[in-house]
């Protein structure tokens, strides 16, 4: 117990002489008057203001914009940096190196086939509500995509083949497709959460199906259920990276009124074109996987439908767990039966 | 305290030849009594807009030993942030160092507000959320990119009394002559001679900010 209460002792000892520490450095512009201030003039200094508040200068004005308070915020001059050279080198990278993977996965896998061939037996994989959630959430990504590197990258690749006018007159139309477009993009990241999380969550599987190389990578196929260890990470990254992106995007909507301070704002959109660029990448291989590079997979979102053979390489478990919960294979007419073929 | 501006201001001859001016704004904050009339001049002469202020008088350390104001506009810098980050490429910079834009261009994006060092680039409110219109900032009384002194530039932009021979109104009605306009290496030396004469000053605000480059050329 003593031993405790001299812990405690020492702890508000410790405190109290770190306050006198701090008011002992503090510059006396923020002492009160009856303290020895120095030379008033130099208290007034930029520089000292900026060594001791370390960024902006903030100030009174006595316009109805408080915003106009803020005398100088150099860390304007990070802002211009990180949209003039690591926006850019980023995005580049990450969008520019997920294209060469493709292509170059592309030349040496080709496309994943069936390997036992279409069965020519379906089964449902999606049904009209996750359809729709997906195709809303997509065609509003395609957009908001475009449009948003437009914003990043159309002055440096756009701009030169279509000149200032007729670039301004489209990035303008960009901006409010953009703006407009965020709000059915958040309904569809809302609801494929809602409909997805359940065969989402993460587990053992995974990480043999990771250990396997997901089957991209050789030829077996590492049993899965509804959704594979690459699935969940697109998921992953779609609801919380979307959600993000959501996030910030309002924010950068609504300037300076869920956020209030010039730090947050410029944040919001740092985070907003990073995590944006990242997606897209990210996206990009999921688009291919889904259509030309794999067969059968595209039916999933299509129709709705996969062949039964795709189902069982890909999602064994989930076919089985389908087929024993008699949830169903539809079998088209003159079909042969199972095990016939 | 041993004041002198910062070496910005010393050596924009230096870097080349040219006989055209570098023009900049200094506002000596020993001077400036916060008569605010600097703003009033602006929105008059250039017909701002309510609720826009391309010139605002800030006060420092308000009712604390070391208050100052500082009239503040745009710094029209050297490497301009708000250029860099515009996604239309909307800015140029003139033959005297003068930052303008076209509102033509301008597509509302405030990229530049949060790029701007001291919140010059100001928006008229439009339509839904947070929307902003063409933005609007202190064009050093230069008009825009428009034919000089046509009604169509005096519509978008505001006067251009720099195409008359004449500096920006702001400064020069200011009372005290705290607020300089003119070629940045001649307001440095009035500004150093001031100093040195009455034996302090608080430095040309923001000047380290917007010349930075320049200091090394």
């Amino acid at each position: 117990m003593t031993h405790f209460l001299t812990r405690v002792r020492g702890a508000v000892a410790a405190a109290l002489f770190g306050l006198a520490l701090a008011a002992a450095t503090a510059p006396a512009t923020v002492e009160p008057a009856a303290a020895q201030a120095p030379a008033a003039p130099s208290a007034a200094n930029e520089q000292m203001l900026f060594n001791y508040l370390q960024g902006s200068v903030q100030g009174r004005v006595t316009i109805p914009d408080q915003r106009a308070a803020l005398l100088i915020q150099p860390q304007g001059r990070d802002f211009q940096h990180y949209h003039r050279t690591t926006l850019k080198w980023l995005g580049g990278i990450a969008i520019g190196g997920m294209l060469v993977v493709l292509i170059l996965f592309y030349m040496i896998r080709g496309k994943v086939r069936i390997e036992a061939g279409p069965s020519g037996r379906t089964i449902e994989r999606f049904n009209g509500v996750e359809r729709f959630a997906h195709w809303l959430t997509a065609s509003c990504f395609i957009v908001l995509g475009i449009t948003g590197l437009n914003i990043s990258f159309g002055r440096e690749l756009l701009l030169p083949l279509m000149g200032a006018e007729a670039f301004a007159a489209w990035s303008q139309w960009a901006k409010v497709a953009h703006n407009f477009l965020s709000f059915p993009f958040t309904l569809g990241v809302l609801l494929m959460l809602v409909l997805w999380i359940k065969d989402n969550i993460p587990n053992g599987d995974d990480v043999k199906w990771f250990a396997a190389g997901g089957g991209l990578i050789g030829h077996s196929h590492p049993p899965s259920r509804r959704f594979n260890g690459g699935q969940k990470v697109v998921f992953w990254a779609t609801v919380l990276g979307g959600g993000a992106i959501a996030a910030t995007g309002f924010i950068m909507m609504f300037p300076f009124q869920v956020v209030t301070t010039m730090e947050g704002m410029q944040l919001a959109t740092k985070l907003h074109g990073i995590i944006s660029l990242l997606m897209i990448a990210l996206i990009l291989a999921h688009i291919y996987i889904g259509s030309i590079g794999m067969e059968g997979a595209f039916a999933a979102m299509g129709s709705g439908k996969v062949d039964l053979n795709w189902a069982k390489e890909h999602h064994g478990l989930w076919v089985d767990e389908v087929m024993s919960g008699g949830r169903g294979a539809s079998v088209p007419a003159g079909a042969s039966k199972a095990g016939a073929d | 305290m041993h004041a002198v501006p910062d070496q910005g201001g010393v050596s924009g001859r230096k870097r080349g030849d040219t006989t055209m001016a570098r023009m900049k704004f200094l506002c000596d904050s020993d001077r400036c009594i916060e008569c605010n009339a600097c703003v009033t001049a602006c929105k008059n002469e250039n017909e701002v807009p309510w609720g826009i202020n391309r010139r605002r008088v800030v006060t420092i350390n308000d009712g604390k030993p070391g208050e100052r104001s500082i009239s503040m506009a745009c710094m029209h810098c050297t490497d301009a942030p708000c250029a860099a980050v515009c996604p239309t490429d909307c800015f140029f910079t003139t033959a005297d160092g003068v930052v303008l834009h076209s509102k033509d261009l301008c597509i509302g994006c405030g990229y530049c507000f949060y790029a701007c060092p001291f919140g010059a680039p100001q928006y008229p409110r439009l339509g839904n959320f947070g929307t902003r219109g063409k933005m609007d900032k202190c064009t050093y009384c230069a008009g825009g990119p428009e034919a000089d002194n046509t009604p169509a530039e005096y519509a978008k932009y505001g006067a251009n009394r720099l195409a008359e021979g004449k500096l920006p109104i702001c400064a020069e009605m200011c009372s005290t002559k705290a607020l300089l306009a003119g070629d940045g290496d001649i307001i440095a030396q009035i500004y150093a001679e001031r100093v040195t004469r009455r034996g302090y000053g608080s430095g040309a605000w923001g000047w380290r900010t917007a010349y930075k480059d320049m200091t090394t050329g």
